[in-house]
């Protein structure tokens, strides 16, 4: 034992221990894909061929259940109304939270630190304490059934994170290129449109794919704001569906498999600024 | 440098802080800030959230009704039950998944690719897939059980097994999460300092203990947060599985509160429900950064001054 000891490298082990770990991951990844297989497959089979065949392949494979849905108008209707949410959100937030995170990390003024930390505190408030108030003032200011009813509020409580991660990024972006700036004639807001934001898009990229999936999934705010389904983003759409179609199970998971696709592929093609963006805001947060 | 600079150049500075901040100033007012002094006013009125403000002041009563309910009791008794299993199951499995994830094994790209994407999809989705999954008639889990000899559970159906159950739902959604905080935070400590502990003939288990373990403390300290802000804050999942029920057993606070809020029409009460949110919110962010992160705080503010 004591001979072999420093011989063993961490990552290596004997091939039995490395034979025991893969079977964790092999056992947690089954846990992880499982319910999504069976969400894919059961799409392919009838309700009744489900029950009685619930682990195999279809047999036979029924695409009628995707192919309704695919050619049904509601859906592409509420992909639509989730995508332009989506985009409209994530312009406000950004454009309204690089304006405020330019002054936080670029100027020195009294009572600098004390906004920045409210602002940042918002960090702790989601939806589930406003929500109830929020409602009575969107309904005040007639934004039910609007658009800007969640567009707006979504925006708000987005901009905590993305001041944070935003602030942090324009503050090592050096003095001197500013300083270079302003002696050639730049204004303000000349230096922050033409040289600060080109030189963030990085991180400009990694707060924009958070505000698109914060905004893509949110469920309550929609809920509460939207009663006329022409304009029900997925979510709800996904929770109205399930309600109507309750005993067409297969039917149901068809619906949640189409539903899943955009917000996979979105992760297919943004993963590394949505990680970076999710592990940045939580170690700075 | 601020006495050699003209009154004319300095106001022009002002003028631009306050153009530039007005933006963001007007929407977190606006939508964040007032809402919650809304809560705030509306939680000392019996109101039923009509037109108009509120009238009928009430004091602290709704406050007491809530201290005396035993749904909402009850709610506080779930809402400690769900960061403690947050806490004891699925943070340390994340953790565990991450360290192997972090060792070389095959496909470890695509475990980690499959394990996150569950957080991407939404609440939404995936409460109404696990409704399907965890069906008492003819759900997957239950024909699985059945292949071990285990008798079907009721699941979402039960009192007795809804909390269970939506941890499982709560686990697999959000588990990736903290996994990749933790692979992020594994892959930020030197390797030189591993591999000393290895020199000095500390085996993989030490090694884990004595030095990975404590070094990702900020990073562990950060997931704890995230799950029991999230925890106290939980709707979606509950809402669209079981509403709250099976006789309220499964609510949580914020259930509750929307269920007053939003059908029941006692506004002032659920305000109240908010309200309380609020403070737990606040007061567990103010102690957990004063006395759990504190040390971590000064530490990212160092490195953000190095890299200035």
């Amino acid at each position: 034992m004591s001979t072999s000891r420093h011989k063993q490298s961490p990552t290596s082990g004997g091939p039995l221990r490395s034979l025991s770990l893969h079977t964790i991951v092999v056992i947690t990844a089954l846990f992880v894909a499982v319910p999504l297989v069976y969400a894919v497959l059961g799409g392919f089979k009838t309700t009744r061929q489900l029950s009685s065949n619930p682990i195999g392949l279809p047999d036979p494979w029924m695409p009628e259940n995707y192919g309704g849905i695919l050619a049904s108008g509601p859906f592409w209707r509420m992909l639509w109304n989730s995508t332009y949410i989506a985009v409209l959100t994530t312009l406000v937030v950004v454009a309204v939270s690089a304006l405020a995170a330019f002054v936080f990390a670029r100027f020195a003024f009294r009572g600098r630190e004390a906004l920045f930390t409210m602002f940042a505190a918002g960090l702790m408030f989601p939806f589930a304490v406003a929500i109830l108030p929020l409602f009575v003032l969107l309904r005040m200011f007639g934004l039910l059934d609007n658009p800007l009813g969640v567009i707006l509020p979504q925006a708000a409580f987005g901009m905590p994170m993305t001041i944070i991660i935003l602030r942090g990024f324009f503050r090592a972006i050096p003095g001197e290129i500013e300083e270079a700036a302003i002696l050639d004639g730049c204004t303000p807001f000349g230096f922050f449109w033409r040289i600060l934001l080109p030189m963030a898009r990085p991180a400009i990229a990694t707060v924009s794919v958070l505000a698109v999936v914060n905004s893509w999934n949110q469920f309550m705010l929609p809920l509460v704001v939207f009663s006329d389904d022409g304009l029900f983003t997925i979510p709800l759409g996904v929770q109205q569906f399930q309600g109507q179609y309750a005993t067409d199970v297969a039917r149901v998971m068809a619906y949640i498999v189409v539903a899943m696709l955009p917000a996979l592929g979105f992760y297919a093609v943004a993963e590394r600024q949505l990680v970076s963006g999710l592990t940045a805001g939580a170690v700075k947060g | 440098m601020k006495t050699t600079r003209p009154r004319s150049h300095r106001l022009r500075g002002f003028t631009t802080i306050l153009l530039f901040l007005l933006p963001a100033l007007v929407l977190f007012f606006g939508l964040v800030v007032a809402p919650i002094l809304l809560a705030f006013y509306a939680s000392v009125f019996k109101w039923n959230g009509m037109r108009g403000l509120p009238t009928d002041f009430v004091g602290l009563a709704n406050f007491t009704r809530l201290l005396a309910d035993e749904v909402f009791l009850g709610d506080l008794w779930r809402g400690v039950l769900l960061i403690i299993l947050s806490l004891v199951v699925q943070l340390p499995l994340s953790l565990g998944i991450a360290m192997l994830l972090n060792q070389r094994i095959h496909g470890r790209a695509f475990f980690r690719l499959l394990f996150f994407a569950p957080y991407m999809l939404s609440e939404a989705i995936t409460a109404v897939l696990f409704m399907m999954i965890l069906s008492p008639t003819d759900g997957l889990a239950n024909v699985v059980l059945g292949w071990f000899g285990v008798d079907p559970l009721d699941w979402f159906a039960d009192p007795s097994s809804v909390m269970m159950s939506v941890f499982i739902v709560m686990t697999w959604k959000y588990f990736g999460f903290h996994m990749i905080l933790y692979i992020a935070g594994r892959q930020g400590i030197p390797r030189e300092l591993t591999e000393a502990a290895q020199i000095d003939g500390a085996t993989g288990w030490k090694v884990f203990r004595y030095v990975t373990l404590p070094l990702l403390g900020p990073t562990i300290r950060i997931s704890v947060f995230l799950s029991v802000i999230g925890a106290i804050q939980l709707f979606d999942l509950v809402w669209i599985i079981t509403g709250g029920g099976p006789s309220h057993s499964s609510e949580t606070m914020a259930v509750t509160m929307f269920q007053f809020g939003f059908k029941r029409f006692q506004v002032g009460y659920a305000s109240a429900i908010s309200v309380v949110m609020f403070f737990i919110s606040l007061v567990f962010a103010l102690f957990y950064q004063r006395y759990v992160m504190r040390r971590d705080l000064q530490g990212a503010s160092t490195v953000l001054r190095e890299q200035r």
